[in-house]
C-alpha cells in the first residue's frame, strides 16, 4: 500500500484537479521530492531547499511532523500524509 | 432574569434540550460575543448566534456593503448597498431577534484599540480576510485570556479550530509565521464558493454555543478541515509549541505590534 498524500485545494491546479495523490515511502522531503517530479511546482510551494516553508503545516496521520522529525520523518507504506497552508479569508 | 412568555416559546427547542436546558438558555442570553468581520463567516456566525439568543454580540468592522458581497454574506442585502457592514448585519440580527443586544463597531482592528474593544467579551470570533489581523486577533486573545473561535475560507476549503489560551495550543503554534505576501492568494483573487463559509461559519457559531453552555467537547488542539470538493471533513491535531512567541514557555512577544501592511494584500 503505498503513501496517502492529501492535497489542499490551493495545491491541487499542480495535481490536476487530484485531491489524493499516491507518493513513496521515506522521509517527508523524499516524498515531497518524489511526488515534485510527477507533479512539478509542488515542492517548491512547500518547501525551500531541504527545508518545509514555516506557514505549510505537513502532518503524518494526522501528526504535526514540526513535533516529530520535521522532514526528516519517516513516512511507510499506507501512512496518511496532509499538506495544510495557512489560509485567511473570511469576508 | 425570567424568561417571558414569549422567550420561551422563542427557545423551546433549546430549553427542551437536555444539554441546554433553562439553564443553558439563560448562560446563552447573558453571554457575550465578539465577532470580527461580517462578512462571509461573520453573517452565519452573528446570524445563528442572534437566532440563539446570545444576549450581546458586538461586530467590528469597517468596511461597507458591496455587490460583489452578496454571493455569500446573507446578512447584507441590496437594500443596505453602501451602508457599514457592521449596521447592516446589526438591523438584520435584530430584525431577527429583538432580544439580542448588537454592537457595531465600525473600526478598523489595530494593536492600539483591540485590546480595549475585546475585555469585556466572553468569546471572540475570528472571520477577517488577512493574516496580520488573524495573528493580532490570536495575541491579543492569548494575552487577555479569551476564548477564541477561528475559522478561515478559501475557494472550497475551510478551516476551523478553537483556542482556548492557558489550555491547548494557540494559532501561532499551529502556524509560526504568516506566508509571504502574494504567495497565498485572497478570495478576492481566488474565489470562494458562496455557501462554504455558510458551512464554516455554522461550525464557528456550533463552537461558540458549546463554550457557552459548557457542554461537549471544544475543537481546541484540532484544526478541522473541510474540503467541499471532495466533501471531506478532516482533523489533524496541533500540538502546543513550547517554543511558541506568545503562549510558550518563554513568549517574545510582551506587546501587540502590527504586522506591516504589506501582508494586507494577500
Amino acid at each position: 500500500m503505498p503513501v496517502t498524500v492529501k492535497i489542499p485545494v490551493p495545491l491541487q491546479r499542480l495535481t490536476q484537479g487530484k485531491e489524493e495523490v499516491e507518493g513513496e515511502p521515506g522521509t517527508v522531503i523524499s516524498l515531497i521530492k518524489s511526488l515534485d517530479q510527477k507533479y512539478p511546482g509542488l515542492a517548491e510551494r512547500i518547501s525551500e531547499g531541504d527545508k518545509l516553508r514555516r506557514f505549510v503545516n505537513i502532518y503524518v496521520n494526522e501528526e504535526d511532523v514540526r513535533f516529530k522529525e520535521n522532514e526528516e520523518t519517516k513516512v511507510k507504506d499506507g501512512d496518511e500524509v496532509s499538506i495544510v497552508p495557512a489560509i485567511a479569508g473570511g469576508l | 432574569m425570567e424568561f417571558t412568555e414569549e422567550q420561551l416559546k422563542r427557545y423551546s427547542r433549546h430549553i427542551i434540550l437536555p444539554e441546554v436546558g433553562g439553564k443553558g438558555q439563560k448562560k446563552i442570553s447573558e453571554a457575550k460575543v465578539l465577532l470580527v468581520g461580517a462578512g462571509g463567516l461573520g453573517c452565519p456566525v452573528g446570524y445563528y448566534l442572534a437566532a440563539a439568543g446570545v444576549g450581546t454580540i458586538a461586530i467590528v468592522d469597517n468596511d461597507k456593503v458591496e455587490l460583489s458581497n452578496l454571493q455569500r454574506q446573507i446578512a447584507h442585502s441590496v437594500k443596505t448597498l453602501d451602508m457599514h457592514k457592521a449596521d447592516s448585519a446589526k438591523q438584520t440580527f435584530e430584525a431577527l431577534n429583538p432580544d439580542v443586544n448588537v454592537i457595531a463597531v465600525k473600526e478598523r482592528l489595530h494593536s492600539k484599540n483591540i485590546l480595549a474593544l475585546f475585555k469585556d467579551y466572553d468569546i471572540i470570533v475570528d472571520g477577517t480576510d488577512n493574516f496580520p489581523t488573524r495573528y493580532l486577533i490570536n495575541d491579543a486573545c492569548v494575552m487577555l485570556k479569551k476564548p477564541l473561535v477561528s475559522g478561515a475560507i478559501l475557494r472550497f476549503e475551510g478551516q476551523v479550530t478553537t483556542i482556548l489560551p492557558g489550555d491547548g495550543p494557540c494559532y501561532r503554534c499551529l502556524f509560526e509565521e504568516p506566508p509571504p505576501a502574494g504567495l497565498v492568494p485572497s478570495c478576492q483573487e481566488a474565489g470562494v464558493l458562496g455557501v462554504l463559509p455558510g458551512v464554516i461559519g455554522a461550525l464557528q457559531a456550533t463552537e461558540v454555543l458549546k463554550l457557552i453552555i459548557g457542554k461537549g467537547k471544544p475543537l481546541k488542539g484540532n484544526l478541522l478541515i473541510y474540503d467541499a470538493l471532495g466533501v471531506n471533513f478532516r482533523k489533524v491535531k496541533i500540538p502546543k509549541n513550547e517554543d511558541c512567541p506568545i503562549c510558550g514557555k518563554n513568549p517574545s512577544i510582551k506587546e501587540l505590534t502590527d504586522l506591516s501592511e504589506e501582508y494586507c494584500s494577500i
